[in-house]
């Protein structure tokens, strides 16, 4: 058992590998943006006065949470065209990633909703402002604050997950992994040298999310 | 001293706010029954009691913090009904002091006062920050306008919270236990700017046991009990002479030397 380690191929094909690193921030970034929007939004219908409102969002994150993603992403791509909808394997990609951070972000987002003090909300309500901008302007930040480095720590996950959009060959870093793989038989070069970016990417990700606390969050509280 | 001893009559006769027949029961537990309470313009109610006896949730019946299920609650000319419209209404007429301050913690001092007359008002930023000093000024602590909540101290934070609560021009003041939270020794700068506030002939209406305080602002004290009101009287006459038991009980606890 001999074997010589040639990084030919993964040389050769790191301009490639780069270029999918950047298809895997974009997958990323796509997702945590419609994320942080169901998330949000799905926290705000969680207490609508409607039952049914209610219980949509209740299933929907049952639902997204008990299920692999591979599924859902399957599910998807190739239920979407049914229903008229054809979308290409990176806008899918990140729809379902973006649908399954979702679901997560509901959940954790409706923790640090219910950690605000209820007279922060009686503050707000009896300066006479109405119950949407109470929660916009005076809820939103705070709980945002509270859960920050829970929701940092799944879209970190997200991040990672986008490898699985190369199972409908979405454009991202795994995908080209496998190409470079196929073609050369460089398994353990190729594949060593992904994670290694993978680790990078999740740093890149690391510092963009301490950023925004250092910018948003970074207020004194007792 | 002489500034406050003009205090009394300076209210008016015209009725501000009116409580009729007002029951607010929690499930099977009835908090307040038959609240009849009238408070004209300028006037100065200090309600006490003991705890549980209705005098928070009487005072947030008035701006809807909490719904009543009987009788009939005016602010101005406003009837509070269940509507949103006249909700708002009412809560743009009528500012609330907390015990435990309530300020929003990611503002700072200056853009908790903004908020609601920039949003709830529609107000053009200039003239918000306007109001805004111009009321920190008066609460005297203008210097602290950038700070952000966490880094004042707690009597600090109520001042700002009274100005805040000053911003939106409001006709009514209610202040629910507003030193109950504070340190001993910054119960009397919170004190000092009530009384000044008195001092201008705003309406007003303190649950509070600062029983100095009701002796020097107050026309009237009320006294409840289980969500009735037992007695109400002129301070002079509700210390010197109270006429239910159970208020002389209540005088004798809370006026015991320590």
């Amino acid at each position: 058992m001999n074997y010589v380690l040639d990084f030919t191929p993964v040389l050769d094909g790191l301009p490639d590998l780069l270029v999918g690193c950047l298809g895997t921030l974009l997958l990323a970034l796509g997702g945590m943006a419609i994320a942080i929007v169901i998330g949000i939004g799905g926290v705000v219908l969680r207490d609508s006065r409607y039952k049914a409102v209610r219980w949509a969002v209740k299933g929907f994150v049952e639902l997204i949470r008990n299920t692999p993603f591979l599924v859902q992403i399957y599910f998807i791509y190739f239920a979407l065209p049914l229903a008229g909808m054809r979308l290409d394997p990176t806008p899918t990609a990140i729809l379902a990633l973006g649908i399954n951070g979702g679901a997560y972000a509901i959940e954790i987002i409706r923790g640090g909703v219910q950690s605000i003090s209820r007279g922060q909300v009686e503050a707000g309500l009896a300066l006479g402002l109405h119950k949407g901008l109470v929660f916009r302007l005076i809820v939103l930040k705070p709980a945002l604050r509270a859960v920050f480095p829970s929701l940092a720590s799944q879209f970190i996950l997200l991040t990672l997950t986008t490898s699985v959009a190369s199972a409908i060959s979405a454009f991202e870093l795994t995908s080209v992994a496998q190409r470079i793989e196929s073609e050369s038989f460089r398994s353990f070069e190729v594949f060593g040298t992904i994670t290694l970016l993978y680790l990078g990417i999740s740093w890149l990700m690391m510092s963009f999310f301490s950023t925004i606390s250092a910018r948003f969050f970074s207020y004194p509280v007792k | 001293m002489t500034k406050h001893a003009v205090l009394a009559g300076a209210a008016t006769t015209e009725p501000m706010i009116v409580m009729a027949a007002v029951e607010k029961w929690y499930g099977g537990f009835r908090a307040l029954a038959d609240i009849n309470l009238t408070v004209r313009r300028g006037e100065r109610i200090v309600l006490c009691g003991p705890s549980g006896s209705g005098k928070s949730t009487l005072i947030r019946c008035i701006n809807h913090l909490e719904a009543y299920q009987k009788g009939e609650i005016r602010v101005g000319g406003t009837r509070l009904g269940d509507d949103g419209r006249s909700i708002e209404a009412v809560r743009r007429e009528v500012g609330m002091v907390f015990q435990h301050f309530n300020l929003f913690p990611h503002m700072t001092v200056l853009e908790n006062c903004m908020l609601a007359p920039m949003r709830a008002l529609k107000l053009g930023r200039r003239e918000a920050e306007a109001t805004a000093r111009g009321l920190l000024e008066r609460v005297r602590i203008l210097e602290q306008a950038d700070k952000y909540p966490a880094q004042l101290s707690g009597g600090q934070q109520q001042r700002v919270a009274i100005a805040r609560a000053l911003c939106m021009r409001p006709s009514v003041m209610l202040f629910d236990e507003p030193t109950s939270a504070l340190d001993p020794e910054m119960v009397k700068e919170v004190l000092d700017t009530m009384i000044a506030l008195a001092g201008e002939g705003m309406t007003m209406i303190c649950v509070t046991h600062e029983m100095g305080f009701a002796r020097q602002v107050a026309d009237r004290v009320i006294f409840m009990a289980e969500g009735s009101i037992v007695e109400e009287a002129p301070p002079d006459t509700f210390f010197t002479q109270p006429r239910h038991e159970r208020t002389r009980k209540f005088l004798g606890e809370i006026l015991r030397p320590h």
